[in-house]
């Protein structure tokens, strides 16, 4: 699949949520712990060699699961390949836990279902729609059916 | 760089509906021709097909730090996804019609992971706002309000949104260090400038738009 690798290169050099250095294991089995500089940027997970400025890799983090791996790690898998797993490892549980909740609210999915709860929640307080101000509430991606029981 | 690229494919087809699905013509180069291709807008992700029954996407673009413009062209309904800096790429596109075009551009401006996290930003505040002191929302419900507090990342990379104010009752965040308190402006009045500026830009957009098309 062809993609704009320039602008994703770009997108690493930006601000990060949270960055650190974590052990990384792929996915394939017999693969060892390799020290990462791991960032989250948006809805991506880029890692680099220690000492280069350009990503070894980068996952996007959509329709994934993070799950706590014992004893301080925690791994990313995918929907359609539950067992592929790509592990990491923190120096403490506090730091996992931090990692966990952080790419658990990366999803451009879990923002949107955040952005219809927050736009629900007002419209019962106040009775208005919070998004008319900004001219989006007609958008099909804000309406309140995108919200899963 | 490497990218998983099976999970991006299958998110592009996954069963949820996208949010933006049509043909557009697509420039393959600059003195090339337009190609019609299948798009599908999902998220901060434009991802396109040689056709609509083709399994996986032939590419995708990945809708950040981008800006959406029309474009005066030969070909009608034609504009453009434009990336910032050297050598920097335009995807050059055109719609058939006059309302998918229209339809595709602002969809397509407000596609990013930034403008969406500004957006819910806003609303996080305008709910405590309104709400005053409340119990947080059930746990199966969503985000907790805010990220806790925590030690600031190491590396090249800030955390912009770190240091976003508190938006429920609770112990504060420890105020930022003085170099990011200078470059962070408060979240509602970063969107009511990113907010405005989209304005000034639609506006002016479609005043040329118009001008154009009131030449014979």
């Amino acid at each position: 699949m062809r993609y704009n690798e320039k602008e994703l290169q770009a997108l690493s050099r930006q601000p990060a949520e949270l960055a650190a250095e974590l052990g990384m294991r792929g996915p394939k089995k017999g693969s060892v712990v390799k020290r990462r500089l791991v960032k989250l940027v948006v809805n991506f997970l880029f890692y680099f060699r220690t000492d280069e400025a350009e990503p070894v890799g980068a996952l996007l983090l959509e329709h994934c699961k993070v799950a706590q791996e014992e004893p301080s790690g925690f791994s990313i898998s995918f929907v359609e390949d539950p067992e592929r797993k790509y592990r990491f490892e923190c120096h403490s549980e506090e730091q996992c836990q931090e990692w966990i909740g952080a790419l658990r609210r990366a999803s451009y999915e879990f923002m949107r279902r955040s952005l219809i709860f927050y736009r629900n929640e007002i419209q019962k307080v106040t009775g208005k729609d919070p998004l008319e101000q900004f001219g989006i509430s007609e958008e099909a991606r804000f309406q309140l059916s995108g919200l899963q029981a | 760089m490497k990218l998983n690229e099976r999970s991006l494919a299958s998110y592009a087809t996954s069963g949820a509906p996208a949010d933006r699905a049509g043909f557009l013509f697509q420039r393959a180069g600059r003195a090339a021709a337009y190609l019609r291709r299948w798009f599908v807008l999902r998220g901060n992700m434009l991802f396109y097909f040689e056709d609509a029954a083709s399994r996986e996407p032939a590419g995708v673009v990945i809708l950040e730090g981008c800006t959406v413009e029309l474009v005066e062209a030969a070909e009608e309904f034609a504009f453009a996804v434009r990336f910032a800096g050297a050598r920097a790429r335009a995807y050059e596109l055109a719609a058939e019609s006059q309302a998918a075009l229209e339809g595709w551009v602002k969809a397509l401006s407000r596609a990013s992971f930034d403008y969406l996290r500004l957006v819910v930003r806003e609303l996080e505040r305008q709910l405590a706002a309104v709400r005053g002191p409340a119990p947080a929302p059930p746990a199966r419900a969503l985000p907790p309000a805010a990220p806790p507090p925590g030690p600031a990342p190491r590396e090249n990379g800030r955390a912009a949104w770190s240091t976003a104010a508190p938006t429920a009752p609770g112990p504060a965040p420890p105020p930022p260090p003085p170099r990011r308190r200078a470059s962070a402006p408060s979240a509602p009045a970063a969107f009511a400038r990113l907010h405005e500026s989209y304005g000034r830009e639609v506006r002016a957009l479609r005043s040329l738009w118009l001008r154009g098309r009131a030449q014979p």
